[in-house]
């Protein structure tokens, strides 16, 4: 076995030398999970917005597996998604399958319960100390949403920022929808798994450690966001 | 506002980019459905710019299990199968999912294990023996358990030694043969692998080839072309252009001309007759 140490100092090289297969692996897998998470706040924040102010029979239901769908495993998105793109499948006309679209397609559908959770949870929360300030100016629904979104915007990045950091290390759906084609559909995290099947482990490692950076990133930009949202409230 | 203006700006421009990629990606390629062992030992690396560089036609490669990539080509998601458990390859056909079966190139089997050698069946070249051996020695052995030519091969080769392998020894990983060949090294295990994945292989530790030469451990490789017919979708004349490449002498010249090594993994072995018969 090759130890750790080692395969680290490779990976490090790796990292330095920037070659353009890897930067265009790290491109795509920007690409596709930003484009993901736009697409699910778009969808997730609607939604949650709606569940959040609104009175309706089966709310609670819509609610209790909306959280349930957070835990959606990738590879059965990915196997759902796979199996209605296959050309043998119903929108198999659409040439989708192996494609970044449908990688985008698989990780919106991975996330959007994530984004739509945890929004209505904010919004909520938010709503009810509202409530009857919204009341004594006879808001309609649509402005109590818009209402809402803009005052919970720095919450509801921290749940953009969380939904990108799981479709960004997500594997198993893309690995099926993508099929981890060179050049075409492949991801960091499909990458990893292939050269690690390789026994090519430092090239993995590499790629770990960007994504790790990646994941600090987030957390950073989240955290700061906070700091400033909380020093603008107290100004 | 501003900000919150600008990054709905670039999500928007984000997402147009996305889809305008895909949509220039789609012109002259082909999808070819594929096993990790062709892919994993690089082999495609070194075929597929040459083809590329020659008809414009660009390969796109995905590399699973012979089992699931059998089953992804009779959903109609590939143009051309190229894979290796000649059976199944031969039912797709009869079946009416490819056009014809075409001989392509052939490696063998090896079974590999740590060097200190538990079961003592280093050296050995009668693969039944040596299965025996590693059954009643009750050896640690990793086995692929994904429907891939090589479990099939294994599974053949364990019936011929009139072994129904099973119990604590035997470890059935459910992965590719990279991901078996890690789990194996990590865990002390034999393991039968396609000797082109074993060469370029980088993580063997201690491991050595133990048993080769049997001729039951001939491993050959077909590629078929998914049948129009069948799949309106198939890329009839792209696809067959990168066959009759490969068959060509120019592309058994490419495929004998890989090395990892300085050494030969896989041995072209098509039959310059196949096209005609075809015909």
């Amino acid at each position: 076995m090759q130890d750790f140490a080692s395969e680290l100092k490779g990976a490090l090289t790796q990292i330095l030398s920037m070659d353009s297969g890897f930067v265009e692996i790290i491109g795509l897998s920007l690409r596709v999970s930003l484009s993901a998470t736009a697409f699910s706040c778009l969808l997730g924040l609607v939604l949650g917005a709606f569940l959040a102010v609104s009175k309706f029979r089966g709310r609670q239901g819509c609610i209790i597996l909306l959280n349930a769908l957070m835990g959606l495993p990738p590879v059965v998105v990915g196997l759902f998604v796979y199996l209605n793109l296959s050309r043998a499948g119903p929108l198999g006309w659409l040439g989708l399958l192996y494609t970044p679209t449908a990688m985008i397609i698989a990780q919106t559908i991975l996330i959007t319960p994530i984004v739509a959770a945890l929004s209505r949870q904010v919004l909520e929360d938010l709503h009810d100390e509202y409530r009857e300030h919204f009341a004594s100016l006879g808001l309609g629904m649509p402005a109590q949403i818009r209402a809402v979104l803009w005052d919970g915007r720095y919450s509801l990045i921290t749940v953009a920022l969380a939904a990108f950091g799981r479709s960004v290390a997500e594997v198993g759906a893309v690995i099926i929808v993508g099929g981890n084609i060179e050049h075409l559909t492949r991801v960091m995290t499909t990458a990893i798994a292939l050269e690690t099947s390789k026994g090519n482990l430092s090239l993995a490692v590499a790629l770990g450690i960007v994504l790790l950076a990646i994941a600090l990133a987030v957390n950073a930009m989240v955290a700061s966001l906070r700091l400033s949202a909380s020093r603008l409230g107290y100004a | 506002m501003k900000t919150i203006r600008k990054l709905s700006i670039a999500a928007a421009m984000t997402v147009t980019l996305a889809v305008a990629g895909t949509a220039a990606a789609q012109d002259k390629s082909i999808l070819v459905q594929s096993t990790t062992s062709t892919a994993n030992s690089g082999l495609y690396d070194h075929l597929l710019p040459m083809f590329t560089g020659k008809s414009g036609i660009t390969v796109n490669v995905v590399a699973v299990g012979t089992g699931q990539a059998i089953k992804n080509a009779q959903n109609c998601d590939a143009d051309v199968l190229l894979v290796h458990a000649k059976a199944s390859e031969e039912k797709f056909v009869s079946e009416g999912y490819g056009v014809q079966r075409f001989d392509l190139m052939y490696n063998d089997f090896v079974i590999v294990g740590p060097a200190a050698d538990p079961a003592g069946v280093k050296g050995m070249n009668d693969v039944k023996a040596a299965l025996t051996k590693l059954a009643e020695a009750k050896a640690p052995f990793a086995s692929r358990g994904d429907d891939s030519g090589t479990h099939k091969k294994e599974m053949s080769l364990w019936k011929a030694a009139g072994i129904e392998p099973g119990g604590e020894w035997y470890r059935s990983t459910g992965s590719g043969m990279g991901a078996t060949l890690n789990a194996g090294v990590g865990m002390g295990a034999y393991v039968m692998t396609d000797r082109a994945t074993w060469i370029s292989f980088g993580n063997k530790g201690d491991y050595e080839i133990a048993v080769e030469g049997d001729e039951a451990m001939f491993n050959q490789y077909g590629v078929i072309l998914v049948n129009p017919e069948k799949c309106s979708s198939v890329k009839q004349a792209e696809g067959q252009a990168f066959i009759d490449w490969l068959l060509s002498a120019e592309g058994q010249n490419a495929i004998r001309a890989y090395q990892v090594d300085g050494q030969q993994l896989f041995f072209p072995n098509a039959d310059p007759g196949q096209m005609k018969k075809a015909g």
